[in-house]
């Protein structure tokens, strides 16, 4: 039996004294593929943000296992050098701050973390360049600050180019499909796809059921209220567009 | 909501512990400011007696004249008659005998900065033994200089030396009527650097304050006298990155530039004077009355800075844009922290015809730091075609700090065309979060993001220079907590 990349148990977090989160439990295997789908308010970018490490959140309970670690003692920083990527939903512009500059930072100090030589200007710009071929981005586009002057779809589609150079364990896609037209929504998920590992795994948010259909998951979890109300494989997507968030709920809540 | 507020505020509190300790000697002047103290001060220094006339109308203009009280800087009252307006140097002796009993505080300080090592020794205090000064750096540049017919050196040498050139000059740029400030250094100005470069003469490296030898501490009231003859060319760069304490308060330098025709003066000034602790105690004042005049045709001056000390910075290095085509430049970095507070900017007097100028000036205000940009561009009714283009940019870290701006546009020629551009960002949470969130580290992610917005001046500084200048800022900057 392999050992889990992650283990969320129990977890309640509030924020300024309202309850977001109410009791989590999900672990995730590697190879795995997990999309949690909920209406807005129930709690999804409330949990990306905490197992980011965002501050700002009280956790009253429970607990997150990490590649046998305690992910919530670990500072951001330390968790993305444990491998943990968040791909945010709105992605924030940092001017003056090259874009390949920026990330080159980003690698080595994950480089220097586990022990390997770190990559100069040079070395890493040709690591680079066919990355940014996959994610179909203007070679131009690494000159320009971070995503500053991006379109909606450079800027999704620049984090999940972030991720192809970071290579990372545990990824958290926050509603990546949010703001993308069919195009760009084709593309991003064929990186994603094309990053999926046997030894790495990924947690897609999300509360449209289409990016799902380009991103095909293993395990599929409705999320509502701050709850896991209902889990299931890929078809409870589907089943989802038929019922609604809705209809789910009032089904979960009426006893068996 | 957000509590990485405070982890912002820890970011950017600053230490800064450094000291000199002196005794008085006994060749310095009482404490006080008179007439006798004037005559003291000429006499020692052995002057002819027209400087003397001069600092003494400066002196006794100087009783006429009220404190200003415009500026956006607030300081306890300055109380004159307690300043010793000359004080002897220093004697070595005294000081450390060797770098095992500099404080390891200081030179980690030096190491963080990346101050050459044979700089170190001299900047502790530590006496350098005679032997090794013969064959130092700065004898060697000052043979190359003098095969040049430049003269560099100090003022008080110059006074000697080259009378002449100093008569003509001295009071041509700030006249000793100026402003207060600029007025009372007229009177008691101690030393300075003192540069002419000749006609056609390309001066063939940075001079730099380190290379004066036998530069004693003239600190507090600094002349600088810089003079480009035709066609020739100097870069000057004043002050070091290296944490510089003074027991005097008030320091109020006047430097005065005259480039001729097709002459160019780059000035480039880095200061790190002590800016008083966390609580806004103490700290130097700097007020300083900065100008060149591009007086020939096709004459350039440039001033470029990296403000980062002082409890209070105080001045508006400016051009004034006399021959044809001349061209004035003002880049500017200025960084407030803790209490800090600066008035600062540039003027640019356009006269004559076709004159272009360009001001970069980028305010950081981090901590209760307060942070004005007061600037001037005035283009006279002669200025036919004169140009300019300013850029203010200010740069708020945490939520204590304050960012002001205060432009000033004058233009009596309708063919004259100013531009001007403003911005104010934060450094925020989220931008902070985001670097986190990609493994790099918060204090790094400060560093990155402040380097990257002062981007545009530090390419205007000499090499090395930038290179010094982002260490100063990224030490400047730096949290208590790791």
């Amino acid at each position: 039996m392999k050992e889990a990349i992650i283990t969320i148990k129990n977890l309640s977090a509030a924020v300024e004294g309202r309850q977001i989160l109410k009791g989590i439990n999900l672990t995730i295997y590697p190879g795995e593929m997990h999309a949690i789908m909920g209406p807005n308010g129930s709690g999804k970018s409330t949990l990306a943000a905490i197992l980011a490490g965002r501050e700002g959140y009280d956790i009253t309970g429970g607990e997150v296992i990490y590649c046998g670690q305690d992910l919530l003692a670990l500072d951001p920083e330390e968790r993305a050098c444990e491998g943990v990527f968040l791909a945010f939903q709105y992605p924030v512009e940092i001017p003056g701050v090259n874009s390949t500059y920026f990330l080159k930072t980003a690698y080595n100090e994950i480089r220097k973390h586990r022990e390997l030589p770190e990559l100069d200007a040079m070395e890493f710009l040709t690591f680079v360049k066919e990355k940014v071929k996959l994610l179909h981005l203007p070679e131009d586009l690494l000159q320009r600050p971070v995503n500053y002057g991006f379109s909606g779809g450079e800027k999704k589609r620049n984090e999940i180019f972030q991720m192809a150079v970071l290579e990372p364990k545990f990824a958290i896609l926050d509603e990546t499909d949010s703001g993308l037209d069919i195009d760009a929504l084709k593309i991003v998920s064929q990186g994603v796809n094309a990053l999926k590992r046997p030894d790495n795994a990924q947690l897609v948010i999300t509360h449209y059921q289409r990016l799902l259909n380009f991103i095909v998951p293993d395990f599929v979890h409705v999320l509502t209220d701050g709850r896991i109300v209902k889990s299931g494989g890929k078809e409870l997507a589907l089943e989802l567009e038929e019922t609604g968030y809705d209809g789910m709920i009032h089904a979960a809540a009426v006893p068996a | 909501m957000s509590t990485s507020t405070d982890t912002i505020e820890e970011v950017v509190k600053s230490e800064y512990k450094y000291g000199f300790y002196s005794d008085i000697d006994t060749e310095s002047a009482p404490p006080g400011l008179n007439e006798g103290i004037i005559r003291f001060i000429s006499d020692k220094k052995n002057e002819p007696e027209w400087l003397l006339e001069w600092r003494l109308k400066a002196y006794r203009h100087w009783t006429t004249l009220q404190e200003p009280k415009w500026q956006k800087a607030d300081y306890p009252k300055i109380d004159y008659q307690d300043i010793i307006y000359f004080a002897a140097p220093k004697s070595l002796a005294d000081g450390p005998k060797s770098m095992d009993e500099v404080d390891p505080k200081i030179l980690e300080t030096f190491e963080k900065l990346g101050i050459p090592l044979h700089e170190r020794m001299r900047l502790a205090g530590v006496a350098v033994d005679a032997v090794l000064d013969s064959v130092s750096v700065g004898t060697t540049f000052k043979k190359q200089l003098g095969e040049v017919g430049i003269i560099f050196c100090s003022f008080s040498e110059a006074v000697q030396e080259h009378p002449d050139l100093v008569k003509k000059y001295l009071g041509s740029v700030v006249p000793y009527t100026d402003n207060f400030f600029a007025t009372l250094n007229s009177a008691v100005f101690t030393d300075g650097s003192f540069c002419y470069i000749p006609k056609g003469v390309r001066c063939p490296m940075e001079l730099s304050t380190y290379f004066r030898i036998n530069a004693a501490k003239s600190g507090q009231f600094e002349r600088t006298l810089i003079i480009a003859d035709e066609d020739s060319h100097v870069s000057y760069l004043e002050g070091c990155t290296a944490p510089m304490r003074d027991e005097n308060q008030l320091h109020a330098a006047v430097v005065e530039l005259i480039a001729l025709d097709n002459a160019e003066i780059k000035y480039s000034t880095v200061q790190n004077w002590y800016p008083g602790d966390e609580n806004g105690k103490g700290g130097i004042y700097n007020f300083v009355t900065k100008r060149g005049v591009a007086k020939g045709n096709n004459s350039k001056i440039t001033w470029t800075q990296v403000e980062t000390g002082s409890a209070i910075t105080w001045k508006y290095p400016g051009v004034i844009l006399q021959g044809d085509n001349s061209v004035g430049e003002f880049y500017s970095v200025a960084l407030t922290n803790n209490y800090q507070q600066a008035d600062t900017g540039t003027k640019m007097i356009h006269i004559g015809k076709n004159t272009r100028s360009t001001i970069i000036s980028k305010g950081i205000s981090a901590g209760h730091g307060q942070n004005s940009y007061r600037g001037l561009v005035k283009m006279l009714k002669g200025a036919t075609n004169a140009r300019n283009y300013s850029q203010c940019d200010s740069l708020l870290i945490g939520d204590q700090c304050g960012a002001h701006t205060f432009p000033y546009i004058e233009v009596k020629n309708s063919s004259a065309q100013v531009e001007h551009e403003a911005s104010t960002t934060k450094v925020g949470e989220d931008q902070i979060f985001y670097c986190n969130q990609r493994a790099i580290p918060t204090q790094d992610a400060v560093n990155m993001i402040v380097n990257g917005y002062c981007k545009d001046v530090f390419q205007q500084l000499p090499m090395e220079f930038a290179l010094e200048a982002q260490a100063l800022l990224s030490v400047s900057l730096e949290g208590s907590v790791g």
